[in-house]
């Protein structure tokens, strides 16, 4: 599976929020996107979920034309209200084989039940959270929310997983946490990830390849004039083995100016071609 | 010194200056009843707690001699099936309209502004009309009710549905859920609590429009005898009326807040929960 997006363009009326997107991404890549605030990946991850359409270009996966809404082979997960707080932990889990399995009710009884009961207990032990399975979300802190809505959406066993900044809202220790455990089932399960994150060390852990938005074009006088488009498309790992470009990670991460870190970057990206 | 906001009271404090209030307000009463009594024993604005107690008595548990039943149960029963009927029938209604718009945006377009509207029109201004299409019976009453708080109970609910996370609704469509499915498993669930604390804010409208409609035209009814002994200046009759309607509501508000507690664990602690 692959998915390719041609010169995709995104406005809101005069606003242009992305501009002549264009990008292959491969089965099994885990894409971290990066850029500043308003930059449009969050728009870009939305997009990708059908949540909002192109307004100019396409989508395509596996060559064909993306559905026009959210469906079960894009899996999700926010930074906040990921999960259904009215059910416990054990039903939030259910929830994706209870809706497919059970058209009418939404809802499964007898040995089905049991089945489906047996396989989110085994989704949950690998999250790490059969300890809490008949609480309440609420009463989870933030990161075990957070292993919760990946167990729920990895459960449909989707093509794609989409994180918007996942881990944003996390302490420095959890967040080391979720990603051993991102990083384990990405690999255990081939599934193809973008990820959103405002942290750029996070993405440079993480990621397969890393995609920077930014405007290339700018207009002091009308700054909704230009959109964002990847200015930055930097391998990160190749068959399997990582790079690590420690040199120019260390200005990237460390840098406070953006000419800095741009030269930065455009000497990553000569280095990774 | 700490600062006032930052001073509570223990347990037993709270519960002593909560009742303070209560006590006074009878202390007032009985004070004032006295001194208008002991110049004129024949007065019968503020009668004294023995002679509300004797009319107690008459019309709480003495058959009446007109019609051999007991006045303040017949009341009761027939104000309490109104009222059960009108405000059953209105969350009924201002569930189905309040969901559907709030999760169906051509039944929002549609629907939503004429609730809007319909939420503005003053009921007791209706009550004529009430009278004249569904006569004096039960319906007008009932119908009274329904438009008083029917529509409210829709605004509220569509609200509720509309302040759920975006995020939820697209979560769900992630896990393959179609919009019946979306309605049944994360919509109505979540519903019913903030429905249940809709129908707790519209009891006070509620008993209002039914009393009204009662002391314009009626045989029977709490609001009924109320305005009927209205006309002696029956106030041994009347403040007991009033205690036991205040009582009644307060009891229909705490059984639903008790019910939401028990029924929704999950609801505890949210915002509205008030």
């Amino acid at each position: 599976m692959s998915i390719q997006i041609k010169n995709v363009w995104k406005e809101y009326g005069q606003r242009v929020i992305l501009e002549k997107v264009s990008l292959k991404v491969e089965q099994g890549e885990f894409c971290t996107l990066v850029g500043a605030s308003g930059c449009g990946k969050t728009t870009f991850l939305r997009m990708l979920l059908a949540e909002e359409q192109p307004t100019r270009g396409q989508i395509l996966i596996d060559g064909e034309a993306m559905p026009a809404e959210p469906g079960p082979d894009r899996g999700v997960v926010f930074q906040r209200y990921s999960v259904f707080p009215h059910l416990t932990v054990l039903q939030n889990v259910m929830l994706g084989m209870e809706i497919e399995q059970s058209p009418f009710w939404g809802r499964l009884s007898g040995s089905a039940k049991k089945q489906a009961e047996a396989e989110a207990r085994s989704m949950l032990e690998s999250v790490g959270l059969t300890h809490v399975c008949n609480h309440y979300p609420d009463a989870l802190s933030g990161g075990m929310q957070q292993r919760l809505a990946i167990a729920q959406a990895l459960i449909k066993k989707p093509r794609i997983l989409l994180l918007d900044e996942p881990f944003g809202a996390l302490d420095p220790g959890i967040r080391a946490d979720m990603h051993d455990l991102i990083l384990d089932l990405w690999k255990q399960t081939g599934i193809t990830i973008f990820m959103v994150t405002h942290d750029i060390k996070e993405a440079f852990h993480l990621g397969s390849r890393l995609l920077v938005f930014d405007k290339v074009r700018h207009d002091p006088q009308e700054p909704a004039a230009y959109g964002a488009s990847i200015t930055y498309d930097i391998p990160l790992e190749t068959k399997g083995s990582r790079r690590m470009y420690p040199e120019v990670r260390k200005v990237v991460t460390v840098s406070e100016h953006k000419a800095d870190r741009n030269s930065a970057m455009l000497l990553l990206q000569k280095e990774a071609a | 010194m700490k600062r006032i906001i930052n001073i509570h009271p223990s347990d037993g404090v709270k519960l002593m200056l909560g009742i303070l209030p209560f006590i006074l307000a009878l202390l007032a009463y009985m004070i004032a009843s006295d001194m208008r009594l002991a110049e004129n024993a024949g007065d019968k604005l503020l009668p004294s707690f023995s002679s509300i107690g004797e009319a107690i008595q008459r019309f709480a548990f003495e058959p009446s001699k007109r019609t051999g039943e007991i006045l303040l149960w017949v009341d009761t029963a027939s104000s309490l099936s109104r009222l059960a009927m009108g405000v059953g029938v209105s969350a009924v209604i201002g569930f189905f309209v309040g969901v559907a718009c709030g999760v169906v945006p051509y039944v929002r377009a549609n629907l939503s502004p004429f609730v809007r509207v319909l939420s503005m029109v003053p009921p007791i201004a209706l009550l004529p009309i009430l009278f004249i299409v569904f006569g004096l019976g039960e319906v007008s009453k009932v119908v009274l009710i329904v438009l008083g708080i029917a529509p409210f109970i829709a605004r509220d609910v569509q609200q509720r549905v509309e302040e759920l996370p975006h995020e939820q609704m697209i979560k769900a469509q992630t896990l393959g859920a179609s919009t019946w499915q979306i309605i049944i498993r994360v919509v109505i669930p979540q519903v019913m609590p903030r429905l249940l604390n809709a129908v707790r804010l519209s009891l006070g409208p509620a008993w209002l429009f039914l009393i009204a409609a009662e002391a314009i035209a009626s045989t029977d009814g709490l609001g009924y005898r109320i305005f009927l002994v209205r006309r002696y200046l029956d106030m041994e009759t009347i403040l007991p009326y009033v205690v036991w309607i205040t009582l009644l509501a307060y009891l229909m508000d705490l059984g639903l807040k008790k019910t939401i507690r028990v029924a929704f664990p999950w609801f505890e602690g949210k915002r509205d929960d008030a």
